[in-house]
């Protein structure tokens, strides 16, 4: 039995130290970052979430559908772009369509048509994070483009001036990180709630 | 796009890169080379029943490799089986046998290929207990071999190569796991979450419900891409704003997928003595990579294809905040790394764009490549370089004082054929054998023509390298594609590693060779072009066909 014990050695070696590995590295490691999260950013570990009235509405970094419930886009909110998950935060997912799908193609048609009508602009006008989905179907943002492009509707709709609108877009512009990261943005939901108080 | 936002980025990465790899490398150096056991190692040892002075045979060090990995996959089968009686599992059932299988072959092959949905199969405790375990771990193995091969070059006349539950220890509590406590920390202040919340049902401005998810997700995430692992937290990866919510995260994302990687070249010169061989071995990694970056950037820039021009640029299952160049960078570090996270959906790129990502994975995996696999892939190719510039002169040929002789030739020639055939046989037969057609097109493909086929080509040439990313309209949760992509992971990551660690047996039996004027030199600019080459004509040469068939077809319509 002595060359079976040298050839089960490693065995039981390795079940061993998986035991130890799943306490450190599985259980200690994640906790201990839980611990550190929690009491020293509590914010961001709990999904920078945004409170309208001390009710919670969301999270700056989830975005939300501004739809009813058929899914029909609601004139006086800004949109957020398409989404392939329905901005369903339970299930995050882009089309994955390749650049020649025909159901891709048919969908930016699609968009094109809906977005020329409800906001009066030009086919060729619209920005492109109108017409596509993003990677994760949660994108929070909207280019400052499609914002602005959305203003004369959402002053039309809610009978407020266009100036006040678009002062409202301006202020919640975000360029890039450091300045050349990453592309400018508008935070949809912020930029949402922001607009409800604007009438009120 | 300006090009000068293009430049800032990179030169911020490669300043940073550069900043660290001395540093880091010579502290990875001094891990493996200090005689000198922690205290919580000691205990560790003893806990396990380990000798940390017992140096091993390649042989010897080869069976704890495989035996460590054989109960891996065990422990993250059985945790998997049995979900539905662990705590914090969001109330989700056992996982299914073939997804199970497949799921932990994945995560001890640091792959990290992901058949699955996290967010409605895999609750807390299997991804921090089972799967983001094996995130250290696997890393941890990917280091000491690739250190077994670094002694097989340093040491002279000896029958060993070290003790590789030390080397796997030293890796794992020395290195990765300091880096990720600092990195988990750097990710929740950026916005990565860290909590037990479960799914969270909130009341909308509109009336409406929306859910915002939960997880220890920073914790996961920072090891993920320290250990070139990639399997995300969620479905979508870090595209998800909680795993990679701004773009200078995603930029710290980035450093954490190449520190590894770009340091080992440093530790590698280091440990045998000369560190302008590291540096060299350094230089054709990073030339791959910029050249690499540079095309994909382009292609996904011009944004040819019908989708694309109609919408008026690429941006299908990019990120606002993300944009292009934050992708291509993102998705050209992640497919040449090994790692396989995305913050951008590949299959959704121009067909050339991302072809470019189905050719990083072709490279092997080598510029710079996973933890410690992309140092050994390299010096394999090396080898390679050398025996076939000794042909050209017409001497025997010798790398780092060791001769090159027909066994160390033939076991280099082995690992360089493996991957390839796994991936061309695997393509071969979803196509050839008419019953599992008739399923991969019904079933599996998501783009209809010519993308369809690059999506199973995708598919194998990921799991047999090892990279675990995705043309991820495929569905892939099929009992053909979780048996055989979980076949050609382990066959993708063991075979080499035997070919590996035979090979640093036989040069560690070596006494060494005197430098002669004969001698090629192996840390001049001539050497490092002469690696390039070599990578880029191995693997044109055997992927130039299939890719011919699918994103090369569909980019030149």
């Amino acid at each position: 039995m002595a060359t079976n014990r040298g050839f089960a050695r490693p065995y039981w070696v390795a079940i061993r130290y998986m035991i130890v590995a799943t306490v450190v590295l599985g259980i200690a490691y994640p906790v201990a970052i839980l611990g550190i999260g929690q009491l020293a950013l509590p914010a961001q570990a709990n999904g920078s979430v945004v409170t309208v009235d001390g009710e919670t509405v969301g999270s700056s970094l989830i975005g939300q559908s501004f739809t009813d419930e058929d899914g029909n886009a609601l004139p006086e909110w800004f949109q957020s772009r398409p989404s392939a998950a329905g901005y369903d935060g339970g299930a995050s997912v882009g089309s994955n369509y390749g650049p020649e799908n025909a159901d891709f193609i048919a969908e930016i048609e699609a968009r094109q048509a809906a977005i020329a009508e409800s906001d009066g602009v030009a086919v060729g006008d619209i920005p492109v994070d109108a017409l596509t989905t993003s990677g994760s179907g949660l994108d929070p943002h909207i280019s400052p483009e499609y914002a602005y492009e959305q203003v004369a509707r959402i002053a039309d709709e809610r009978g407020v001036d266009v100036a006040e609108v678009t002062g409202l877009v301006d202020a919640f512009v975000q360029g890039r990180d450091l300045g050349y990261l990453g592309e400018p943005t508008v935070n949809v939901l912020q930029l949402n709630v922001a607009l409800a108080q604007l009438g009120s | 796009m300006e090009a000068w936002l293009l430049v800032a980025q990179f030169a911020t990465l490669a300043i940073i890169l550069a900043v660290i790899h001395r540093p880091l490398g010579d502290y990875m150096a001094w891990t493996f080379t200090s005689a000198r056991d922690l205290k919580v190692e000691r205990g560790l040892y003893r806990v396990v029943g380990v000798d940390s002075a017992g140096e091993q045979s390649w042989g010897a060090y080869l069976r704890g490799v495989l035996a460590f990995s054989l109960i891996g996959v065990l422990f993250v089968y059985a945790l998997q089986r049995l979900q539905a009686v662990l705590p914090y599992s969001l109330g989700l059932p056992a996982v299914p046998e073939g997804l199970s299988f497949n799921t932990a072959v994945s995560f001890v092959t640091n792959t990290n290929w992901q058949s699955y949905s996290p967010e409605v199969t895999m609750g807390y405790t299997v991804q921090i207990a089972g799967l983001a375990v094996q995130n250290f771990v696997s890393a941890g193995v990917g280091i000491a071999v690739a250190v077994a091969l670094i002694r097989g070059f340093s040491r002279r006349s000896t029958g060993t190569l070290g003790n590789f539950w030390v080397d796997l220890t030293r890796a794992t509590l020395r290195i990765l796991l300091p880096l990720a406590v600092i990195s988990s920390i750097v990710l929740i202040a950026g916005g990565v979450i860290q909590n037990f919340n479960g799914f969270t049902e909130v009341s909308t401005l509109t009336g409406g419900t929306a859910t915002v998810p939960g997880g220890p997700v920073a914790s996961q995430e920072a090891i993920k891409l320290l250990g070139t692992n990639g399997g995300g937290f969620f479905n979508v990866n870090s595209a998800h704003p909680f795993e990679n919510p701004t773009p200078w995260t995603n930029l710290f994302e980035i450093v954490l997928m190449l520190a590894i990687p770009f340091s080992l070249p440093r530790t590698f010169g280091k440990m045998v003595g000369d560190t302008r061989q590291g540096f060299a071995i350094l230089a054709a990694m990073a030339t791959l990579f910029i050249v690499s970056l540079a095309a994909l950037t382009t292609f996904e820039i011009i944004g040819s294809g019908t989708g694309p021009q109609l919408a008026g640029g690429a941006m299908e299952g990019k990120e606002q905040r993300f944009g292009i160049a934050a992708s291509t960078l993102f998705a050209t570090t992640s497919t040449i790394t090994s790692t396989g996270a995305v913050n951008s959906m590949h299959d959704s790129f121009t067909s050339l764009g991302g072809m470019m990502t189905l050719f990083n994975m072709m490279l092997g995996e080598i510029a710079p490549g996973g933890v410690g696999s992309g140092l050994y892939g390299m010096l394999i190719i090396a080898i390679i370089t050398v025996f076939i510039a000794g042909l050209l002169v017409g001497r025997t040929p010798e790398y780092l004082g060791k001769k090159l002789g027909p066994r160390e030739i033939k076991l280099a020639s082995l690992y360089i054929l493996t991957t390839p055939t796994i991936v061309l046989v695997g393509t071969a037969l979803s196509f050839a054998i008419p019953v599992i057609r008739e399923d991969v097109e019904g079933t599996s493909i998501w783009n209809p023509g010519l993308h369809g086929f690059t999506e199973v080509l995708y598919a194998f040439t990921s799991a047999g390298n090892n990279n675990g990313s995705a043309f991820a309209g495929i569905t892939a949760n099929t009992p053909w594609f979780n048996t055989a992509l979980g076949v050609a992971m382990l066959l993708g990551r063991f075979i080499p590693i035997v070919f590996v660690l035979a090979l640093a047996g036989s040069l560690a039996a070596q006494n060494k060779v005197p430098v002669t004027a004969g001698t090629l030199p192996t840390h001049r600019p001539q050497f490092v072009g002469l690696l390039v080459g070599v990578v880029l004509i191995v693997v044109a040469l055997t992927y130039f066909p299939v890719l011919a068939l699918g994103p090369l077809a569909e980019g030149l319509q």
